[in-house]
């Protein structure tokens, strides 16, 4: 069982950052209109950020890591390590992590790692960041995650495009002697890796003309073979009994009294899901915030992405215990708790 | 489980059907009302009442209430 309790380290501080441009799921032209309607009730989002093409998730990772740095008051020559979270980078090689380090202006001897995972991404990366911390010699780092779904979902996939939007996170990692850290608990089912999957473009299957070929699939769903394919109901039963359960192993695995948890972060995927998760582990609502009426499902930003928009007041001003849980693509799904002590959390930061 | 419960319980996830509308041997897709949404709904109702994992694959292959049925309960004993 893949548990783990990292000592000594700490969250100091979260930013997130999404594009200016606003797009309401009402306006959606491509999809019916009483489709759009049903599907709004459902998944509950009404809109989402998008990117204008040319931006990264990158772009939007960089300036809130900048604005983070900033109010942290941060010397930079400090930071020796940064990982990335992304299934958008800016190019197949090199690592976009290793660009982030000399944007930022970083030292060369800060480590760069890129994790090619989604929905449970902010959860692996604070696990891997963590493990690198936990001996003394780092620190201070970096944990960046965020996606640009918006360019990977067709307009004409009513399945994939009201649902995905675009932010980039930044959140800092500090080793702290005596911090009780952060535990977790992770897994994964590959046998489900259709269930969310871009077809062509990796090396499986390479970019050829039929990648381009849009190809209808059913009523309200057609896309080309670059485009994100979602299984809805793959991913709902998924969902619903993968994250109750990696929760419910990381409560009785480290003896955590549910009540004295502060806020419940999970994946923000859709609605009705999040919903039956919540209920399932019988938690009030105004301990599970949510922020995916205005932003939608941004992949390995939602976790971060909620506690800026949801929670800034009350991890900027106490101390608070919350667990944190993602699961998706993959399938992969982890949980982690810990406690934070009055974070820096700049306001939502906005680009272009 | 029983067949009748399940029926009911399958029905319930509809909200403009009436659920004397639907039997052992309805077409349950074969209705108006049938989208993915319901879909969900009934994914909803079997890991709730019955701790079973439906599949997108299940669903898809399924015609009848009583597939769906069939599915849940070799499930359960698996």
């Amino acid at each position: 069982m893949a548990f783990l309790h990292i000592k000594n380290v700490a969250i100091k501080g979260v930013a997130a950052c999404v594009p200016q441009t606003i797009e309401e799921n009402t306006a959606i032209t491509n999809i019916a209109a009483p489709d759009v309607e049903k599907l709004i009730k459902t998944t509950g989002v009404e809109r989402r950020r998008i990117v204008k093409a040319g931006t990264c998730t990158s772009d939007l990772c960089f300036k809130a890591a900048e604005k983070l740095i900033e109010d942290l008051g941060w010397d930079k020559k400090d930071i020796d390590g940064l990982v990335f979270v992304t299934q958008t980078p800016d190019y197949i090689l090199p690592a976009t992590s290793c660009i982030l380090q000399n944007q930022l202006g970083l030292s060369t001897e800060c480590f760069t790692l890129d994790i090619s995972l989604g929905c449970s991404g902010f959860v692996y990366g604070l696990s891997t960041l963590g493990s690198y911390m936990q001996s003394g010699t780092i620190k201070k780092a970096l944990l960046l995650a965020g996606d640009t779904s918006s360019m990977t979902s067709s307009k004409n996939d009513k399945s994939t495009y009201p649902l995905f939007g675009d932010a980039g996170t930044a959140t800092a990692l500090e080793f702290v002697e005596g911090e009780e850290g952060i535990k977790f608990h992770l897994g994964t089912d590959g046998s489900g890796y259709q269930a969310i999957i871009i077809n062509d473009g990796g090396y499986r299957n390479r970019f050829n003309e039929a990648s381009l070929q849009e190809n209808p699939i059913s009523d309200g769903i057609s896309r080309n073979n670059l485009e994100l394919t979602l299984d809805g109901m793959d991913v709902f039963s998924f969902g619903i009994s993968k994250a109750p359960e990696t929760v419910n192993a990381l409560i009785n695995k480290f003896g955590i009294d549910k009540g004295q948890v502060n806020h419940f972060y999970f994946h923000q995927a859709n609605l009705m899901m999040n919903e039956r998760i919540r209920k399932k582990l019988q938690l009030p609502e105004d301990k599970v915030p949510l922020s995916l009426k205005n932003f939608g499902n941004t992949s390995s930003a939602t976790i971060p992405l909620t506690m800026v928009t949801e929670t800034a007041e009350s991890l900027r001003n106490g101390e608070n215990e919350i667990i944190a849980c993602g699961f998706g693509v993959g399938l992969s799904w982890a949980s982690l708790i810990c406690k934070t002590n009055r974070l820096v959390v700049p306001d939502l930061i906005t680009y272009g | 489980m029983n067949i009748e419960t399940f029926v009911q319980e399958f029905a319930e996830q509809f909200d403009e059907i009436p659920a004397d509308q639907f039997a052992a041997d309805t077409l349950f897709k074969e209705n108006d009302e049938w989208s993915s949404m319901t879909a969900l709904s009934v994914i909803a109702m079997v890991d709730q009442n019955y701790s079973v994992r439906l599949t997108g694959d299940d669903v898809r292959k399924s015609s009848t209430i009583e597939d769906i049925y069939n599915i849940v309960a070799s499930k359960q004993n698996a």
